[in-house]
């Protein structure tokens, strides 16, 4: 709807080349930020590792390692949400929010960016993440990287849309998670399922046709978010 | 036919009908339909089954208003959306209320995992009290009504996305599934229970249009308050 | 009455009290307008009388 029309007036270069030049340009900010200030990536990455530890302690000795999959799903989601309240830091912290908003970017392109930043972040930290849980409890096969891949899409598409809203919201840190939770349960469905089940490819198709739906809505929605 | 639906547009008329209906259907319930195999608690099917209903058009009515705000700008459909989904907060309450009560009638637990429609609400019950908490955190303006719309809009994609959701999950969850229908309804009960269903209809859209009234009233008052000082 | 019969009743009941408690909650609202309302009439009386005060309000 409104996405498409606001995407040939607001910005600066024509074409998809041009927003997709603009997705990269935000993308790559981000990426940059991150490489200089070293913030969020290994705050993640000790936050996987740590619960992970504590998951050892919960699980009694006889658990199966179907439960210690499911307890890598609840890990993945929180580490997760720990990186998405970090979504627009930098942006809150220099006061550049509503600088980006002036400029001749098509706003769903700084949904985009953020979604790719994100995703970016939280594919290094499951790398530590899946060697860690083989390491510490169980085989990890095609299928359950298959799941993380497509669930990574899914909460990084809804992650940044619903954290630009957390940070219109007074409570931004308390209401993320309560946002972004039951939007995630499907998710989970799908990558649990993927991950412990026979037949994992109707839980993969399943990841997929809920990524296309909500990036689709996320994509088209994002610029009522973040405008006034 | 203009005329003829004009009392459905407002709150007294549909309160009327709701109080008709209401009286019609509850003595339907008791008095007309039978108590089929399952025993007197199938009583409960005949207004949980359609209150859920209504929590459901609530929620996609509060998404239709939604959509109206975002795409037409339409002032008003704001606050139309949020009632609608306040109705439908209510209506999910009592869904969800009314759901473990019969579970634990039919199966001896207060709540079933295995029960597939009282986890879907729960899920969406869930989602849509975060609505009011995103809501009311936001302060009061044409940015806060567009974030309450978008997260409307996502409620109902998210429901039928997490009905499949939990289709699927029982498969490695609850792998026995549980049939709630049982034996095909017969002809008076599926008329006691359109009944209900038109009932809780107008019942909904009643307490809608009342709300709506207050919360309009309210804004004149504070309108006129201006004015005067 | 059967434990049944009481759990149907519960749920009606439920049903019930709940739509009674949002016609309380509906009432309190009704209440605070009207004395909303009653304020803002004195406010412009007031007004009225500090304007013109010879005439009878």
């Amino acid at each position: 709807m409104s996405a498409a029309a606001g995407m040939s007036g607001r910005r600066g270069r024509g074409g998809l080349v041009g927003y997709l030049g603009d997705v990269a340009t935000l993308a790559g900010k981000d990426l940059r930020i991150e490489w200089r200030a070293r913030d969020t990536f290994p705050a993640m990455a000790l936050f996987v590792l740590s619960t992970m530890t504590i998951f050892h302690f919960a699980l009694p000795s006889g658990s199966s390692d179907r439960a210690a999959q499911g307890m890598l799903w609840v890990a993945i989601l929180f580490t997760a949400l720990l990186g998405l309240t970090r979504t627009y830091a930098p942006e809150r912290e220099q006061g550049m929010f509503d600088g980006l908003l002036l400029s001749p970017v098509d706003r769903s392109a700084i949904w985009l960016a953020k979604v790719l930043a994100t995703l970016v972040f939280l594919a290094a930290v499951e790398v530590v993440a899946l060697l860690a849980f083989w390491l510490f409890f169980a085989h990890v096969g095609g299928a359950m990287i298959a799941a993380v891949v497509l669930a990574d899409i899914g909460l990084c598409a809804v992650g940044a849309l619903v954290a630009a809203m957390a940070t219109a919201s007074r409570s931004r840190e308390l209401i993320l998670p309560l946002l972004l939770l039951p939007l995630s349960v499907p998710v989970v469905v799908g990558a649990v399922g993927a991950s412990v089940d026979t037949g994992t490819g109707k839980y993969l198709a399943f990841l997929a046709l809920y990524d296309a739906i909500f990036s689709l809505i996320a994509w088209g929605t994002f610029e009522y978010v973040v405008a006034e | 036919m203009k005329k003829l639906l004009a009392p459905l547009d407002n709150a007294v008329g549909l309160a009327v009908l709701a109080t008709v209906l209401i009286a019609v259907g509850t003595a339907m319930t008791f008095f007309y339909a039978p108590v089929d195999v399952d025993g007197l608690n199938q009583k409960i099917f005949y207004f949980h089954v359609p209150i859920a209903l209504t929590a459901y058009a609530t929620f996609g009515w509060g998404a239709w208003k939604a959509l109206v705000h975002l795409w037409k700008k339409k002032p008003g459909a704001d606050l139309e959306s949020y009632v609608a989904i306040h109705q439908g907060t209510i209506f999910g309450a009592l869904t969800l209320i009314t759901g473990s009560i019969w579970a634990k009638l039919r199966w001896g637990h207060w709540w079933l995992w295995g029960e597939k429609e009282l986890v879907l609400f729960l899920i969406i019950f869930l989602f849509y009290c975060t609505y009011f908490m995103l809501r009311y955190s936001i302060e009061a303006g044409p940015r806060r009504a567009n974030i309450s719309a978008v997260y409307a809009l996502f409620g109902v994609i998210l429901i039928p996305i997490s009905f499949l959701a939990i289709r699927l999950a029982t498969n490695y969850i609850h792998p026995v599934a549980f049939t709630k229908q049982g034996p095909q309804m017969a002809g008076s009960q599926f008329a006691t229970f359109m009944v209900c269903l038109a009932a809780m209809w107008t019942l909904a859209g009643a307490l809608y249009r009342l709300e709506l009234l207050g919360k309009r009233l309210d804004l004149k008052i504070r309108e006129l308050r201006e004015l005067v000082l | 009455m059967t434990s049944t019969e009481k759990y149907v009743a519960a749920a009606y009941l439920v049903v019930f009290v709940m739509i009674l408690v949002y016609v309380v909650i509906i009432a309190a609202k009704l209440a605070r307008l009207d004395r909303e309302i009653g304020d803002l009439a004195d406010e412009v009386r007031a007004t009225r009388q500090d304007e013109e005060p010879g005439s009878a309000g």
